[in-house]
């Protein structure tokens, strides 16, 4: 008889050990009871979120046609694809940020080269808490470590992300890696076990007692004892990774490469489990032909070893010794340890003696799934009608600016992207800084694409459903800033703990969100991760769905930047979006409050400026264009003034504002217009003799035009009504700007 | 003044890259009979005598010169 402790402690409840009990027809072994409890976590079973997915209509669609698999390749035309996905380590990385952060690089790119894709890519969506404590700091120098470390060894630019600092993430950092790859459409990889009696072939690094339980310790809170969890720390190698990267495309290239996949949670378990279900299969392993790192570890030892590196391949049988072969050309061990069968289960044998034999597809498409309760927060109506009228003009507009320019969320990441190499493969045109997206132009082709990554956790927090909703509009606009068209959306969610109602009815109204935002700009979501338990005894993270997003430039030469471009040039502000209080960076630095509700998103305005952005670069009218977020227009023009070294004088006219009270506007404020938040606006340049097209162009487009001024000269300088009432020489923004995270950390 | 002779090695279930790599190399020159390769880092430090220096490298260890999470260290006085 089994002790409920072994399998409570995994992390299994007694309602799904019966349904073990009850499908085995016997009592589990310890490698079963192992092997179901990390398979039926949350990280890798997704036992609460799978019904809310489906809300996501291409997530819906392939898994009603069985056809997961493929969904995630966006067509860039020209038979090439694109693959891409983010993936988050939290946990890791808040128990052993170097390592936690670089192995979460080096996990997120062997899920885009087992598709078959080269990795030309990366892109890190980081949360902090405030970098006044010390173990953030830490937390903070050690995960930037880690990411450069791992990013910078394996030869995959790091070209872009985003990284916010809020108390709600202290001592629960979000680390979310995203990557991407590109392949020829007619060669993606599968990952099913197909043909029975194909050899199975382990290849890459050795198995260790590394991360043993990763994927169920992804599935608890942190709590104190969270550091003691120490075997649970897996170490990364990008040297060995790259000569991964080269056999994995070099093996798949011989055409003998049946299935192929990474062993990232629950290791050897899943791989096995995964790939056999795909194909409705099953396999035998033997744990002994399994390369080991230490004598005497268990079949359990080894089914649940998180050690990196390492990928389960499928061959022709006949062909394993060309597969082989190309696995050790490079210096990677590869061993047959096993074959596909067709009972449909899976069959551990541990020198040849049965150790377990589980229906494969029971511990993947079968998983229990749970509805959970929700319940709608009282917090969320509460902040939203919290009474924003205590919002008064500054006494001084430059001191403003100046707070908000010094906000570790808004200031310059130099610090973080310099650390990073963003020109490896030499094919990345907007460099970190220089644009709203990162730009990589496509070898062989004309064509570009742009990458981002987008979420404000401050709108998602007071409204999940609209802040969700903001977070794809902003990332479309940010690539539409860069003449992108959108394509897809990878997403990591990250919330706290999915057990609690009110979690669970945020996590669901931010999945609508995202699900409605992404139908509204025919932006798919292709692939994604949930990232659950983010919370701490003392306070929960904000809710933070991260979204990456692909646009595609057919003609790389017709880009912009986000920086001026020449004196004289006009500055206009065009969109339809009226800017609000709520939710603002501005009420938080200022006034320390998160409260009010987001701006209004309207996606018909929002699409309209989208599409005028592009149609504007495209034909050569836009000289650079910047969106307007977090800080206000304020902080987009000295953003686009310090990135080119060029002034701008503007004058500010306060027109009647028609939004309502209700969303923190009372009057015309020259403080609402510069710090205000909106959507669907940006700010672009263009040169004067274009003013009439520039005018037509946003009149065609049913859009608001302000002639704001004009680029020039070295300062920053705001007219309204007669006074200046910013005016601010660049080099003091600059320094306030880049100096604000070095400051923070160093005192210097 | 004691001499304090301090390693810090990974912990023996991490994989060792470096260890790895110069494994690796020892190979490529023949030395087949090398089984194995861990690479960590020695420290001397020289401390003032005192009640509890036990103690005190103990927690210099723990706070600095290892990372408990994934190392382990050994240390040896030398009076």
């Amino acid at each position: 008889m089994i002790d409920p402790k072994v399998y409570r402690d995994m992390g299994l409840i007694d309602s799904e050990f019966q349904v073990i009990l009850d499908t085995l027809g016997r009592e589990p072994t310890i490698t079963e009871i192992g092997m179901y409890a990390v398979m039926w976590s949350e990280h890798c079973g997704y036992k609460y979120s799978r019904p809310v997915l489906r809300l996501f209509k291409k997530y819906r669609e392939a898994a009603d046609a069985g056809e997961v698999e493929n969904a995630g390749v966006v067509d860039l035309g020209d038979g090439i694809g694109a693959v891409m996905k983010m993936e988050s380590h939290n946990h890791p990385s808040a128990v052993e940020p170097f390592q936690g952060a670089a192995t979460g690089v080096g996990g997120i790119l062997r899920d885009i080269f087992t598709m078959g894709a080269r990795p030309i890519a990366s892109l890190n969506s980081l949360r902090f808490g405030t970098l006044d404590d010390a173990h953030t700091r830490y937390l903070f120098e050690r995960v930037v470590e880690g990411i450069a470390h791992y990013g910078n060894c394996v030869g995959v630019p790091t070209v872009g992300g985003e990284i916010y600092f809020h108390p709600s993430y202290q001592g629960n950092p979000l680390v979310n890696a995203m990557a991407v790859g590109i392949v020829d459409t007619d060669k993606v990889a599968s990952a099913a076990a197909k043909g029975i009696g194909n050899p199975v072939i382990y290849v890459g690094s050795s198995t260790g007692r590394d991360g043993i339980h990763g994927a169920t310790f992804a599935s608890v809170e942190l709590g104190p004892d969270s550091e003691s969890k120490r075997p649970n720390v897996q170490m990364g190698d990008p040297f060995q990774e790259k000569l991964l990267i080269e056999a994995t495309l070099e093996a798949l290239a011989t055409g003998y490469v049946v299935g192929i996949q990474d062993m990232g949670a629950a290791g050897l378990t899943c791989s096995t489990c995964e790939t056999a279900a795909k194909a409705g299969n099953g396999m035998t392993i033997d744990v002994r032909k399994v390369p080991a790192r230490e004598p005497g570890m268990s079949p359990y030892e080894i089914m649940l070893s998180e050690s990196q590196e390492r990928m389960l391949a499928i061959a022709e049988k006949g062909k394993e010794s060309a597969i082989i072969d190309v696995f050790h050309k490079w210096g990677l061990s590869a061993e047959v340890v096993g074959e596909v069968t067709d009972t449909g289960r899976v069959v551990v044998l541990d020198n040849g003696v049965v150790v377990a034999d589980v229906p494969a597809r029971h511990l993947t498409d079968e998983c229990p799934t749970y509805f959970l309760d929700a319940a709608e927060p009282a917090s969320i109506k509460q902040n939203q009608s919290h009474d924003l009228s205590f919002v008064t003009e500054p006494s001084d507009y430059n001191a403003a600016l100046l707070t908000l320019l010094g906000q570790p969320s808004i200031a310059s990441k130099r610090y973080v992207y310099q650390q990073y190499d963003h020109m490896v493969q030499t094919q990345t045109t907007a460099f970190p800084g220089a644009a709203d997206a990162a730009v990589l132009k496509l070898r062989g082709t004309h064509k570009a694409i742009a990458l981002t990554t987008d979420c404000n956790p401050r709108y998602c927090y007071l409204d999940p459903f609209l802040g969700a909703q903001i977070a794809v509009a902003e990332a479309a606009r940010n690539l539409s800033c860069v003449g992108a068209t959108p394509l897809a959306v990878t997403d990591c969610l990250n919330f706290p703990n999915p057990e609690k109602p009110d979690n669970f009815w945020v996590f669901r109204r931010s999945v609508e969100g995202l699900a409605d935002a992404c139908e509204a700009f025919n932006t798919p979501v292709i692939s994604g991760n949930v990232s659950f338990y983010n919370e701490t005894p003392d306070h929960a993270i904000y809710p933070t769905p991260t979204i990456g997003m692909i646009g595609l430039i057919e003609d790389a030469t017709k880009t912009v930047g986000s920086g001026f471009v020449n004196e004289g040039d006009d500055i206009f502000l065009i969109g339809n979006g009226e800017p609000v209080w709520g939710a603002s960076e501005y009420l938080h630095a200022i006034h320390g409050h998160d409260a009010g509700a987001p701006p209004p998103l309207s996606i018909e305005d929002e699409k309209a400026l989208q599409k005028a952005l592009r149609k504007g670069i495209a034909s050569g009218l836009i000289k650079s264009a910047h969106d307007s977020a977090e800080g206000g227009i304020a902080v987009a023009l000295a953003e686009s003034a310090m990135s080119s070294g060029l002034g701008a004088s503007l004058t500010l006219t306060l027109e009647p504002l028609v939004t309502p009270p209700s969303l923190g506007v009372f009057e015309p404020s020259a403080a609402l217009a510069l710090f205000g938040e909106r959507t669907a606006t940006a700010l672009i340049t263009s040169s004067p003799a274009n003013r009439a097209a520039i005018g037509a162009l946003a009149t065609g487009a049913g859009l608001n035009l302000v002639r704001l001024g004009s680029v020039g000269g070295d300062a920053l300088k705001v007219r309204c009504a007669g006074d200046d009432i910013i005016d601010a020489p660049l080099a003091v923004l600059t320094d306030v700007y880049e100096s604000a995270i070095p400051k923070a950390l160093h005192g210097k | 003044m004691p001499l304090i002779k301090i390693s810090v090695t990974l912990k023996p279930t991490l994989l060792d890259a470096q260890g790895r790599a110069v494994h690796g190399a020892l190979k490529n020159l023949g030395y087949n009979n090398v089984e194995k390769v861990r690479i960590g880092r020695y420290i001397e430090l020289n401390l003032e005598d005192g009640p509890d220096i036990d103690g005190q490298v103990r927690e210099i260890c723990d706070k600095l010169l290892a990372n408990p999470v994934i190392e382990d260290y050994r240390y040896e006085v030398v009076k």
